[in-house]
C-alpha cells in the first residue's frame, strides 16, 4: 500500500510529540513514556501516582476528536496487515516494551532526547528489527 | 488548573501523532520498507520529536523542580543488559508485524477504529504475561540465592 509522503505534517506533529514530552518534564517531572505511563494505569503503585496518569491518557484519546473539530475529518488510520498479525503484533509488543522497559516514546524520544546510553541501544535495536520483520514480511514471505 | 495542564500535555501528544501519521500503521510501515513502497514521513516526525525534546529538557532541568512535583523521576541506569536488548529487539519484531507502537495505539483508541481496540487488547496481554514471567524470574532468583547460601 502506497502512502503519501508528508515532511511538514510529520515535521510538525513529530514537534507537537517533543513539546508534550517537555512540558509533562517542566510540569510533572516525567518521561513520557507510553508504556511506563499505561503500565502505571493499569497496575497503578499509589492512588497518588494513578490521576496523572488517567488525566494524561485522557488528553492522548482525546486527539482524533481534537483533530477532527478542526481538519473536519477523522485521521486516516490504514491497516494493512491481518487481524490475526494485529494480535500476535500486539502480545510480542507487550512483551517487549515491558522487558525493554520502553518504546518509540520512551527510548526514541524522551531517552534520546537527554542522551542516555540505554535509549540509544533500545533504539537503534528495535529499530534495525522492525526494519528486518517489515522485509521478512513483505519481501521474503510475502514475495 | 494542574488537572487541566496534564490532560492538556496529553492531548498536544495525541494530537501530534495524528498529524504525523505515526498512528496510521500504513505509513509507519511504509517508513521501514526500503525495498518496496518506501515512505521517510516516520524520520522527520522522530527528527522534530527530538529536537524539541532535546531543547526542552535543557530548559526544564534548568529548574530545581517541576512545577508541580517536588523532584524529577528520570530513569539514572546506565547498564546495557540482555533485559534491555531482548525486549527491545523484541518489541521491534511486534512493531513490524502490526504497524502500531504504544505511544501511537493509545491516541489512536479515540479514532474508533476497530483494528486498534484489537492490537491494544493483545499488547496489555503482552505486558501481563511479560510481568508474570519477570515475577517467576524474580522468585527464582530468590530462591536459587537462598539454596546457595
Amino acid at each position: 500500500m502506497i502512502t503519501e509522503f508528508t515532511p511538514w505534517a510529520s515535521l510538525i506533529g513529530g514537534g507537537l510529540i517533543g513539546l508534550a514530552s517537555a512540558l509533562l518534564m517542566v510540569f510533572q517531572g516525567r518521561i513520557f513514556g507510553a508504556t511506563g505511563i499505561l503500565a502505571g494505569f493499569i497496575a497503578p503503585a499509589s492512588s497518588s501516582d494513578w490521576s496523572w496518569r488517567a488525566l494524561l491518557l485522557a488528553g492522548m484519546v482525546s486527539g482524533p476528536l481534537a483533530y477532527y473539530l478542526v481538519a473536519g475529518n477523522m485521521p486516516e488510520i490504514q491497516t494493512p496487515v491481518s487481524r490475526t498479525m494485529l494480535i500476535i503484533g500486539g502480545v510480542i509488543v507487550g512483551i517487549g516494551v515491558t522487558f525493554g522497559s520502553g518504546c518509540t516514546s520512551g527510548h526514541g524520544v524522551c531517552g534520546m532526547a537527554r542522551f542516555s546510553r540505554r535509549s540509544f541501544v533500545a533504539t537503534l535495536t528495535f529499530m534495525i528489527t522492525t526494519g528486518i520483520t517489515v522485509y521478512v514480511v513483505r519481501h521474503l514471505i510475502g514475495a | 488548573m494542574r488537572a487541566f495542564s496534564t490532560y492538556l500535555i496529553g492531548l498536544i501528544f495525541g494530537i501530534g501523532i495524528v498529524i504525523s501519521g505515526m498512528g496510521n500503521p500504513a505509513k509507519v510501515l511504509n517508513f521501514f520498507d526500503v525495498a518496496g513502497t518506501w515512505d521517510p514521513s516516520l524520520g522527520f516526525v522522530m527528527g522534530g520529536a527530538l529536537i524539541v525534546a532535546a531543547i526542552g529538557y535543557q530548559l526544564a532541568f534548568r529548574r530545581k523542580a517541576p512545577i508541580y512535583q517536588p523532584n524529577f523521576i528520570v530513569p539514572t541506569s546506565n547498564v546495557i543488559d540482555r533485559k534491555l536488548v531482548f525486549g527491545s529487539a523484541t518489541f521491534g519484531v511486534g512493531w513490524g508485524l502490526a504497524g502500531f507502537c504504544p505511544g501511537a495505539a493509545l491516541p489512536v483508541l479515540g479514532a474508533g477504529d476497530p483494528d486498534v481496540y484489537i492490537f491494544f487488547g493483545a499488547m496489555v496481554a503482552g505486558i501481563f504475561a511479560a510481568r508474570g514471567l519477570m515475577k517467576i524470574n524474580v522468585n527464582r532468583q530468590i530462591q536459587s540465592t537462598v539454596t546457595n547460601n
